[in-house]
């Protein structure tokens, strides 16, 4: 069924049961968009355990993310937002016929999110060192009530590794989606593929903007 | 375009076209077989539980390999046979044959939701080389994150079976949306569609909610992080919040495809327009809905506060509301209607007796002070089983019956479909009937042993059992005969009016219509 038909549309590679060039497209774009509701689902699911536990020890919560390193994470932010205009450029580019600002557009998201999960390791490794841990691996005793400091640093490794996997799955995405623009499989007619990446890169970014405040920003 | 005297079953040969097939009716048979299978595996082990139950005491097992036979009992009838059945199965092979359409929107994606199925399959299993779990079905907190044997295997196997299950949700939802063919409005679409839309908004929406929660199972159990765990600084009862929003919109994922198939069975064998057409599409979509507010009468005896009790309790009288207009909608159907006996219509009939129980006793468990004396008995264990066998079961195999000329040409003897048909409402009233009375006298669910005084409901409870057992498998084995020694079916041998029947040929070609199918009237209208 995948073998593609002629679709009265010049360059758009139409699967044999659909009909129309635009019937594929929303279909598609329909499937993603209710994916992409499973995946604020899944988020939140941890979001309601942090709602939950953040409510029952606000001070320990306060007290436990000045380990986070603000500067970091605000980095870390900008990157992802610039990466959300990128993403946006690309598909631009594809509108317009414009293979270089497809490719370059989609190497600088992949950039960005390299830089992202770079600046993530050396957060994480410092935590490691340090001993900020989830469960019975927390060691730090620097932290004020080391019995239960433990949960916050299970809830942000959980929170932000999600995400973290979310970024690498991204990245193979987005390689996948360069890999087809560099063998010209998009066109002005056909670029649903790099729409439908692109959404799925802006629910990594929005889950960030949403991490950012609630781990780092603590009042 | 296919050649004359081909179909989508001899159109391809070998292995490979079957194993790579993305042909949505092919998919669909193979999930049927692998659901059946998994199907007679934890109907054996249920056997054997009832065996066991014949006598207080050691019977033939010891009380541990007793928890872990009902675990695995409980998780393969839930996560790979009654979660999956009727969509994956019977959805696959007739929605989009319903709609006019050549096939699922995904057709890659269909294959990939099976072998992922199949892969959750195999991890399920692969559990019970590392230790089989003892935990209940329900993994319950914090006894899970302590006992002994695999259960990050099969916690991880749920885990990945889900995401078959949000996939099969996706596609049919988008295929509804995008695929209809012309003519195909909204409300001119079978209720069997319906019926598997608001499936597939309950597996979009509470799916994701389990896998978050198997995660934190795994997590915990693993790095003990301390989100459930009371020792930890956790809360269980968290964990019961997060499981039963999920589980509870699950029973939903299962009972609405069995009101789907009946509403297609009473319609046709009924001959007759189905009476209240709307109010059972949207009673269907009210149901998915109601099914997200009523987790929390799962945990009336948990520790949560009294006002929310009473909410949940009320939410879930609620439940009645829809699930009676359907029911009250079917009989008026049936009503001066001329009814015919066939076999799919026995157990559509079966359905309506069995589930109208089943669903009668859940509102008894809703009520606060009930719920305190029948929680974790007996009475819960049978109220389950009326709904989801004598329910969604009974529906199930009348749907198998009802579209099996259409999957395979052929045509099943129909004494012997009956006979089995009446043999599984008897042997099931036997089985469980009595569980209601022992429940309400106090015998908990569960339990190795019990007291003399349920020893002659447990006797009857189990000899129902092999009666059921034995119906069951006479119910497939006259569908494998009828393989071998079936009569050829007609087109439409049910005079049924949707596209399935009147548009395609006996046994479908691949891409299911020789020409685009235009719809101009609704699918009830039988002449």
């Amino acid at each position: 069924m995948s073998i593609a038909k002629a679709s009265g549309v010049a360059g758009f590679p139409l699967h044999e049961h659909f009909e129309r060039p635009e019937q594929q497209v929303d279909a598609s774009k329909l499937g993603m968009w209710l994916f992409l509701a499973t995946e604020v689902l899944i988020f939140g699911g941890l979001f309601v355990a942090y709602a939950v536990y953040h409510y029952l020890h606000p001070e320990l919560f306060k007290a436990a993310h000045k380990f986070l390193d603000v500067r970091l994470g605000a980095f870390n932010t900008v990157v992802l937002l610039f990466s959300s205009l990128t993403v946006v450029l690309a598909i631009h580019g594809a509108q317009q016929g414009k293979k270089q600002m497809v490719l370059w557009n989609l190497f600088l998201t992949i950039v960005c999110a390299g830089t992202f999960l770079v600046v993530k390791y050396f957060e994480y490794s410092h935590k490691f060192h340090s001993g900020l841990l989830p469960g019975y691996y927390f060691t730090n005793a620097t932290v004020p009530s080391p019995d239960e400091a433990h949960i916050f640093f299970g809830i942000y490794f959980l929170m932000t590794g999600l995400h973290g996997i979310h970024v690498v799955i991204g990245m193979i995405v987005l390689s996948w989606l360069m890999f087809r623009a560099y063998r010209d499989e998009f066109n002005p007619q056909y670029y649903s593929p790099l729409e439908i990446g692109g959404l799925y890169w802006h629910l990594v970014d929005i889950i960030w903007i949403f991490l950012f405040p609630l781990l780092y920003l603590i009042r | 375009m296919s050649a004359p005297g081909k179909n989508y079953l001899n159109c391809k040969k070998g292995f490979a076209s079957w194993a790579l097939t993305l042909d949505h009716k092919r998919i669909g048979l193979m999930y049927l077989g692998s659901i059946m299978f998994f199907f007679l595996l934890g109907g054996l082990f249920a056997l054997l539980l009832r065996t066991e139950l014949l006598s207080p005491g050691h019977t033939i097992m010891d009380a541990k390999r007793y928890n872990q036979l009902f675990t695995l009992h409980g998780a393969i009838m839930v996560f790979l046979v009654i979660i999956p059945g009727i969509p994956a199965s019977l959805g696959n092979f007739a929605l989009p044959l319903m709609l006019g359409a050549k096939d699922v929107a995904f057709p890659r994606l269909n294959l990939l939701s099976y072998y992922i199925y199949v892969l959750g399959a195999i991890v399920a299993l692969g559990s019970l080389i590392v230790g089989a779990v003892d935990t209940g079905w329900t993994f319950y907190m914090p006894y899970s994150s302590t006992t002994d044997g695999g259960v990050v295997l099969m916690v991880t196997a749920a885990f990945i079976l889900g995401f078959s299950s949000i996939f099969t949700g996706l596609n049919f939802i988008v295929t509804t949306h995008k695929l209809r063919a012309p003519g195909m409005s909204w409300y001119r679409m079978p209720l069997f569609v319906w019926g598997i839309y608001a499936t597939g908004i309950i597996q979009i929406m509470a799916t994701p909610v389990l896998a978050i929660t198997l995660l934190l199972l795994i997590v915990e159990r693993v790095v003990k992080v301390g989100i459930f765990d009371p020792v930890l600084g956790g809360d269980p009862v968290l964990f019961q919040h997060f499981f039963w929003f999920y589980s509870h919109p699950a029973v939903y994922i299962m009972i609405l495809p069995g009101m789907a198939v009946i509403s297609e069975l009473i319609a046709v064998f009924s001959q007759k327009r189905i009476f209240g057409y709307k109010p059972i599409a949207y009673s269907s979509i009210a149901l998915a809905v109601l099914s997200f507010l009523v987790w929390g009468h799962h945990m009336f005896v948990s520790g949560q506060s009294e006002l929310v009790g009473m909410i949940f309790s009320v939410l879930t009288f609620l439940v009645a509301v829809p699930s009676g207009v359907k029911m009250f909608n079917w009989l008026a159907t049936m009503h001066q209607g001329s009814v015919s006996l066939k076999t799919p219509m026995l157990w559509a009939l079966g359905f309506f007796v069995l589930f109208a129980i089943g669903g009668i006793t859940g509102v008894f468990l809703g009520v606060l002070n009930v719920d305190v004396h029948l929680h974790d008995t007996y009475f819960v264990v049978a109220h389950f089983h009326y709904v989801m066998v004598g329910g969604t079961f009974m529906a199930f195999m009348g749907g198998i019956y009802y579209w099996w000329p259409k999957m395979t040409g052929k045509m099943y003897s129909e004494f012997w479909g009956a006979a089995s048909a009446i043999m599984v409402v008897v042997g099931f009233n036997l089985t469980f009937f009595v569980q209601f009375l022992m429940g309400a006298q106090g015998m908990p669910r569960r339990y190795y042993n019990y007291l003399d005084q349920f020893t002659i409901y447990h006797q009857i409870s189990t000899v129902g059992s092999y009666v059921l057992g034995l119906g069951f498998v006479m119910a497939l084995i006259t569908l494998l005969v009828s393989l071998k020694n079936g009569k050829t079916a007609p087109k439409n041998p049910w005079h049924g009016a949707s596209l399935e029947w009147t548009h395609t040929d006996a046994v479908p070609i691949e891409t299911n219509f020789r020409e685009q199918p235009v719809v101009t009237e609704g699918p009830y209208e039988y002449r």
